[in-house]
């Protein structure tokens, strides 16, 4: 594998790693600017750190709709100018919601920059809502959630996994939220939710694109620094997961499965939690056993025993508290799911009895260490990368220091990790089939 | 996969910029420096270079597309599409993805109606090993039969999904609707009777029909020069043949318009889709019917559409229109997803929200808006070397000429309000045919003038 140990050597020199500015503006705004100068755009984004995971109990969903309700209005901007504004310029604007961030971002030609600072300093802190926009916001999240989980099988096994994974933890509830709970969302919560997260201390500005550190050290005073701190933000401790003692398994039935599936999630530790080098080795693990035509599991059942149309594995490093390690298989028709998922224990088994060998170590570091260079040519990826990073524990030198802990990985981390995660009473094994059974009202 | 929901990041809003068909717009002095590379073997390609990051990216399209498969297998272009990695050369299948995996080479190839597309990203370093992969690709697939039955049961599997898909069974029966006996009424990826019936012989015999120089267009953006560019294009497309005979594709317009089909299906939220005649690419009429259409019901937050049904009544996660252009069929497209309950008035409301642009058009202050839009958010399409190979390859394909860029803000700014209540009379004229699939209440399938 001599070649391939080049290669990682040539990916490692030609890393120009790119020059990221990073600074605390006085009232608690972390900012990081990553500068791009090949087209004269940039990307800018604002982080929280809030999250789902963050919601009282109860209340599953309120971060995802207060982040819809951000684009109401302020007293300032009332509701649409933000996005007249955003359109006027032929911008592109959005807003995501995970476990545990809510960020909001602009794509616009570079002159345009301080314009969406202007604007999204102002909501950070000057939201106004009405009953009049929260009503039918609140039905076009439903609608959401009908297109998102309802409307997908798939997905909806997947909420049955989280819910029975995480036994302590809010990483059991959707994102979105349960529906019987989201129909009871309201503006008063929303606003609550937002006085208590919503302030620059507990956010991170991101900017890549066409512009220096030092040009978004002066728009950043002039906007953002204007913005008062308006809450104290503790420290995110969410309620965390006992020691896992006993296997799980469900089975969700649904009419509309075609295809059936089975997947198993593990609880594992995240980059935010686990102990040096750990990560890093489930990543490596996770890419040998699940990730492409060549992995294991891949070449095992859908290559030589021909037992299933696709398989694979991944790895969700990327959360403030534990995390998943994650299988799936779809099997041929005529293949049954247990018959399956032995098929998948005894490639699990294996690796746990005999770890992997350092070629395939080296195949795997290679290649995740080239997604560095690539994530380079794309200023949006790249400002993910540390929005994310820095809203879930991490910080921008350990950004930049992921290929080289990467590439230090060795067989024996990886063969450890599956020892110590790869454990059945760390998992649930869920099954999605095709409902036969008839349907009828009852009223018992 | 269960994967991305576990990544799930729940997006405030409609992904519409994502269907538009035609190329979205920009300015960048990035991409503004394009350079028509011809090789010693006299393959052109369209080259930007950029040193500043070690890597290149290649995209390239065969005319042909789904429209190539033979009669009774559809679905052939795409088996090939999945084939030409599955071993070729002196690599079997799993050879070649090791091969991929330690150049760290992305390859990717796909099947439009009109289309066969290919891409390639690759690390400077490694270029030479790179390019041989996709040499070997389009001049050496093994087509092997063990493969075949692999990748067809891959197929298959994905088939089998999209039969109880509301949105995926919506889109087949408008396809099948309204160019029924047509390639397009075609689905690109096959059919459950379709797929199982591909040979070997038959992917050799696509490949060897559509896999020509006479019908390939390329470009190129990254760290390579002409020069260096000039060997790549002679070593991966020199040795295919230099033209390969084709089918006679008759130019067609959607049928059946004025229909409805409402087919039902057990899930809680409807899936509509509807669309009727467009504007094609070449027409004098075309960037005024673009405007128009943005303002209608294109990809941002302020369209007559996104306002009406998503926020002022809730009734929606998503709600667009787009102009779909095939080479043989000019189209205008809508679409959403909404509860049973509420799918009439959803569906009317867009019919109402047509009606209203048809008869009325746009007004001033609309169409000033929408041109600063199209004309700001070009640039967003060259912010990346695969977004600038994919824009480079696509003017190509439009037949725009290599100063389009430069050229596209002053026929975006030529459009008047004349021209565009003139386009918008043109949207959809003579009605359009909608599908809807789910369980919606008091909506029943129409016939035309029904």
């Amino acid at each position: 594998m001599v070649a391939s140990a080049t290669l990682a050597q040539q990916a490692n020199s030609s890393r120009a790693r790119p020059n990221v500015g990073h600074f605390t503006l006085p009232n608690g705004l972390e900012v990081v600017v990553i500068p791009d100068r090949r087209a004269p755009v940039v990307t800018h984004m604002v982080w929280y750190k809030v999250g789902a995971a963050d919601e009282t109990p109860g209340k599953s969903g309120l971060a995802h709709f207060l982040e819809h309700l951000l684009f109401k209005g302020t007293a300032k901007n009332p509701a649409g100018r933000f996005s007249k504004e955003v359109a006027a310029v032929g911008g592109q604007e959005n807003a995501f919601t995970s476990q545990d961030y809510t960020g909001y971002y602009q794509r616009v030609a570079r002159e345009n920059l301080k314009a969406m600072m202007e604007f999204e300093a102002d909501r950070m802190t000057g939201l106004v809502l009405t009953d009049a926009q929260v009503l039918p916001e609140l039905k076009v999240v439903l609608e959401e959630h009908n297109q998102r989980v309802a409307n997908n099988p798939r997905a909806r096994l997947s909420e049955q996994i989280d819910a029975a994974l995480y036994l302590n933890h809010p990483y059991g509830r959707p994102i979105i939220g349960w529906r019987q709970e989201i129909e009871k969302l309201n503006r008063e919560e929303a606003l609550a939710f937002y006085k208590r997260f919503y302030t620059p201390n507990n956010a991170v500005l991101v900017i890549a694109g066409d512009v220096s550190t030092e040009e978004v050290r002066a728009l950043a005073d002039e906007t953002y620094g204007k913005v008062p701190k308006v809450a104290e933000i503790g420290p995110r401790m969410r309620p965390q997961e006992p020691t896992p003692v006993a296997a799980r398994r469900l089975t969700l039935s649904d009419p509309r499965v075609a295809q059936p599936s089975m997947h198993r999630a593990y609880l594992v530790p995240s980059a935010a939690t686990a102990k040096p080098g750990e990560a890093e080795a489930l990543e490596v693990l996770a890419f040998i056993l699940g990730h492409g035509n060549t992995s294991r599991m891949y070449r095992n059942l859908v290559e030589e025993r021909s037992l299933a149309v696709g398989a694979g594995g991944w790895y969700s490093g990327s959360a403030l508290d534990m995390t998943q390690f994650g299988l799936y298989g779809s099997p041929k028709p005529g293949v049954e799911l247990q018959q399956l998922e032995d098929a998948i224990d005894a490639v699990i088994d294996n690796v746990v009895a005999n770890g992997v060998t350092a070629e395939e170590v080296e195949r795997a570091t290679n290649r995740l260490i080239a997604e560095s260079v690539y994530a380079q040519d794309n200023q949006a990826t790249m400002a993910r990368w540390y929005g994310a990073a820095l809203t879930q524990g991490s910080s921008v030198e350990r950004v930049q220091s992921w290929p080289d802990r990467i590439r230090a990985v060795k067989a024996e981390a990886v063969h450890a990790a599956a020892k110590a995660y790869l454990d059945k009473r760390r998992s649930v094994t869920g099954y999605l089939i095709k409902d036969t059974a008839p349907r009828e009202e009852k009223r018992s | 996969m269960i994967r991305s929901l576990r990544h799930l990041i729940v997006v405030a809003a409609v992904f519409a910029a994502a269907v538009l068909a035609q190329p979205v717009q920009i300015q960048s002095a990035h991409a503004t420096n394009i350079e028509r590379v011809t090789s010693p073997g006299g393959i052109e390609a369209w080259l930007v270079r950029d040193t500043s990051l070690p890597l290149i990216a290649l995209n390239f399209s065969f005319l042909g597309g789904a429209n190539e498969d033979p009669e009774g297998k559809a679905g052939t272009g795409y088996m090939v599409s999945s084939m030409l990695d599955e071993g070729a050369g002196p690599l079997d299948s799993r050879g070649f993805h090791q091969q991929l995996e330690e150049n760290a080479v992305e390859l990717r190839f796909s099947v439009t109606h009109d289309y066969f597309q290919g891409s390639i990203k690759l690390l400077r370093e490694r270029q030479d090993q790179s390019f041989e992969l996709l040499r070997l690709a389009l001049n050496e697939a093994k087509f092997e039969d063990a493969a075949t039955a692999r990748v067809a049961s891959q197929i298959l599997a994905a088939l089998r999904r999209e039969t109880t898909d509301p949105g995926s069974i919506a889109g087949r029966t408008w396809w099948n609707t309204a160019f029924a006996g047509h390639p397009y009424a075609r689905p690109n990826n096959g059919t459950l009777t379709s797929v199982p019936t591909i040979t070997g012989q038959d992917q050799k015999d696509y490949a060897r029909r559509v896999f020509t120089r006479a019908h390939l267009k390329v470009a190129a953006v990254g760290d390579i020069d002409a020069a260096g560019l000039g060997k790549v294009l002679d070593r991966v497309f020199g040795a295919l043949p230099a033209s390969g005979e084709l089918r006679s594709v008759p130019n067609a317009a959607p049928r059946e318009v004025g229909r409805r089909i409402v087919s039902q299906l057990n899930v809680p939220q409807a899936v509509i889709r509807l669309g009727g005649v467009g504007i094609p690419r070449k027409d004098p009429d075309f960037m005024a019917a673009y405007l128009v259409n943005h303002i209608l019901g294109g990809g941002s937050f302020t369209s007559r559409l996104y306002d009406e049904v998503r926020e002022k009544r809730g009734l929606a996660y998503g709600v667009y229109s787009y102009l779909l252009n095939l080479r043989h069929t000019s189209m205008f497209m809508a679409s959403t997803q909404t509860s049973a309950d509420q799918t009439r008035e959803a569906l009317e409301l867009i019919e109402l929200e047509i009606r209203r642009m048809v008869d009325e058009g746009p007004t001033d202050a609309e169409l000033a808006k929408a041109k600063a839009y199209l004309k700001g958010a070009y640039a967003l399409n060259f912010d990346t070397s695969t977004k600038i190979a994919s824009m480079l390859l696509q003017i190509q394909l439009d037949d725009l000429g290599i100063d389009y860029i430069n050229r596209r803000s002053a026929i975006i700014d030529a459009v008047t309000i004349e021209d565009a209540r003139r386009a918008a009379k043109r949207l959809a004229s003579g009605g359009v045919l909608t599908t809807v699939v789910g369980q919606p209440k008091n909506l029943a399938s129409r016939e035309p003038g029904g």
